[in-house]
């Protein structure tokens, strides 16, 4: 920690700041999950009490992707202003990438058997794999489209939006139409994405069984990885001058471009690396959970980040992590224990922590800089 | 026209806002290090000049050149601020959660595209110049302080400051005094007056007094033209002038 400390003092001369405190803090809890919860799962047999079973691995799993996804979009919107309502549209993305590639891990195991097609596709009467189905049996092919494509997509529609000087709610609205375009896009068995059903029953990733313990561990353990390192990634942006540059513009955007800065450029970049950072999230998702269907694009799921953000404290990126993780595990609950309310108590609290904690729940804790 | 080259050329401006013409063949050149003062009565089309200026508006015809090289009307805004011509608007825009120190790190000449601002670093030689800058325009105690903390004046001269960061050859300041307390406009006339020399600068304000204190040459706009140039004393003794502003 004394360490540590030191290489806080920045370049502007400050104290160590905040940021770094609560971080270290932050790695801290990934660290503890990434030690015990393989532990908890693999080591102590499955009588006793605190053997963690596969169900609560997935579980745990789910909300660390979550995690990543919400700190996708507190990066642009905590920081640069940007309040995408699409970013489950990158998440799917990613997701789908990933469920190509295991799609055609299941080969002959499948229900029809047949060596390359997917069952969808042999019920479909499809006799050749369509084209863009190549190379999805290599998995560092499939690695890369889970980059590729997300960052591709928010390129091209963020460099159309950002030059047009499309902002605020405008944004935020064409987002939604974005990820809803795709979820019907989707929905189509034309598209060749198995429709309705989405991809499921898989096998096993890079000859390791999906069903396996050990698999969902490592798995999560990767997750885990995963999210400090797009963590850490978010904070050298965030803390570098391009970042100071980022909160510019979210405050006063045209002032920053008087200063010579180009706006939509750093609009584009910040947006994309988001992208990116949600594709993965998409992407490690899938395995855990078993399943990537069109209902992933929903706009309702791109709403419900923002309520994890907003609910952790946005502008704070490990707030918005929190958030994402006890947002859902009270969902989880709440969906079990009483499925019918469940909406009304994420609408009841968006509202709440709108009107009384601003800063969300990192807002709460006791900060040792006194706001001057 | 003098041989000796000018920082900023304008002639014969027009810019016409729906029939309405707010500059009419507008005519004005700075030199260099000098502090022009531009007066006007409302509408006077002082604020459009600085438009065209910064190429936030275009004009419907004439020619806006920044020394003999560079025409202005070629370029967008942010490349307008990148060759020097920095601009200071009528209400005060500092980035309220970014402290001082952030603030005019920001405003520093150099790195702007994402990439390069998100590898650099802050050399020695541009700390110093964040120091020197935070001496002039007296905010050295406030270095730390975010800027929404700073009172109206002390917004005001951090945007000047910025302005400075960028190491700007023409300097247009829209109403600097506005809202200051006597005190406060004291130091800012103190300020601007040190700037010229350095710096060639435009400023543009209401207050006579204050115009009076820092001016060696005064235009003054009517109705989108020049109507008269010189000292306070001759402006102030033009009749033109007289009728359409002081007079009033």
């Amino acid at each position: 920690m004394l360490l540590l400390q030191r290489s806080w003092i920045t370049a502007s001369g400050k104290s160590p700041s905040e940021e770094a405190r609560r971080g270290a803090w932050f790695l801290g809890a990934l660290a503890f999950v990434a030690i015990v919860v393989p532990i908890l799962n693999q080591a102590v047999p499955p009588t006793s009490a605190f053997h963690l079973s596969a169900f609560a691995l997935t579980l745990i799993g789910k909300y660390m992707c979550y995690a990543m996804l919400a700190l996708a979009v507190d990066l642009i919107w905590g920081y640069c202003g940007i309040l995408s309502l699409g970013h489950a549209a990158f998440f799917s993305l990613g997701g789908y990438a990933m469920g190509m590639y295991l799609m055609r891990q299941i080969g002959t195991r499948g229900v029809y058997g047949d060596p390359v097609l997917p069952d969808f596709m042999v019920f479909l009467n499809w006799k050749s794999l369509p084209w863009f189905w190549y190379g999805f049996n290599h998995f560092a092919f499939a690695v890369a489209m889970m980059f590729i494509v997300p960052a591709l997509l928010a390129g091209v529609f963020g460099w159309f939006a950002f030059r047009s000087r499309v902002t605020g709610v405008y944004f935020s609205i064409i987002t939604q139409a974005l990820s809803y375009a795709l979820m019907l896009a989707f929905f189509r068995n034309d598209m060749g994405f198995g429709g309705n059903n989405g991809f499921t029953d898989f096998k096993e990733i890079l000859g390791y069984d999906l069903h396996s313990d050990r698999t969902k561990v490592v798995l999560l353990v990767l997750t885990v990885v995963a999210l400090a390192a797009s963590y850490l990634a978010c904070r050298a942006i965030v803390e570098s001058r391009a970042g100071r540059v980022m909160r510019a513009i979210r405050d006063a955007e045209s002032r920053t471009r008087f200063l010579g800065y180009p706006v939509e450029s750093f609009k584009l970049w910040v947006f994309v690396f988001s992208a990116i950072v949600a594709g993965i999230a998409g992407a490690l998702f899938v395995p855990q959970v078993g399943v990537i269907n069109p209902g992933e694009f929903a706009p309702i799921n791109s709403i419900e980040v923002v309520i994890w953000v907003a609910v952790g404290g946005r502008g704070t990126l490990f707030g918005a992590a929190l958030g994402a993780v006890l947002v859902n595990y009270a969902k989880t609950y709440l969906t079990g224990a009483f499925p019918e309310v469940w909406l009304y108590a994420l609408g009841a609290l968006f509202v709440l922590v709108t009107l009384f904690l601003p800063r969300g729940i990192a807002g709460l804790i006791p900060s040792k800089v006194k706001e001057k | 026209m003098t041989i000796r080259d000018k920082v900023l050329y304008l002639e014969k401006v027009t810019v016409s806002f729906d029939g309405f013409k707010a500059l009419n063949e507008l005519s004005l050149y700075v030199d260099p290090g000098e502090l022009l003062c531009i007066i006007g009565p409302n509408g006077a089309g002082k604020t459009t000049m600085m438009d065209v200026i910064t190429g936030k508006t275009r004009p419907d015809s004439g020619t806006a050149w920044f020394g003999r090289e560079i025409d202005l009307l070629k370029l967008s805004e942010p490349q307008i601020a990148q060759i020097g011509i920095g601009r200071k608007f009528q209400k005060p825009t500092v980035f309220e959660q970014l402290t001082v120190f952030e603030n005019l790190e920001l405003a520093l000449a150099g790195h702007r595209s994402f990439m390069k601002t998100f590898l650099a670093g802050m050399s020695a030689a541009q700390h110093k110049r964040v120091d020197e800058v935070l001496e002039i325009i007296g905010l050295g105690d406030q270095r730390m302080a975010l800027g929404k903390i700073l009172s109206h004046g002390q917004k005001q001269w951090l945007e000047i400051g910025m302005l400075l960061m960028q190491e700007p050859e023409l300097l247009l300041v829209d109403e600097p005094v506005a809202g200051m307390t006597p005190q406060e406009i004291e130091r800012t006339s103190t300020l601007l007056r040190s700037l010229a020399g350095g710096h060639s600068v435009v400023v543009v304000e209401h207050d006579m007094e204050f115009v009076r204190s820092i001016a060696k040459r005064v235009t003054v706009l009517h109705e989108g033209r020049v109507i008269s140039e010189g000292n306070m004393d001759h402006v102030q003794n033009d009749p033109r002038v007289i009728e359409v502003y002081l007079g009033e």
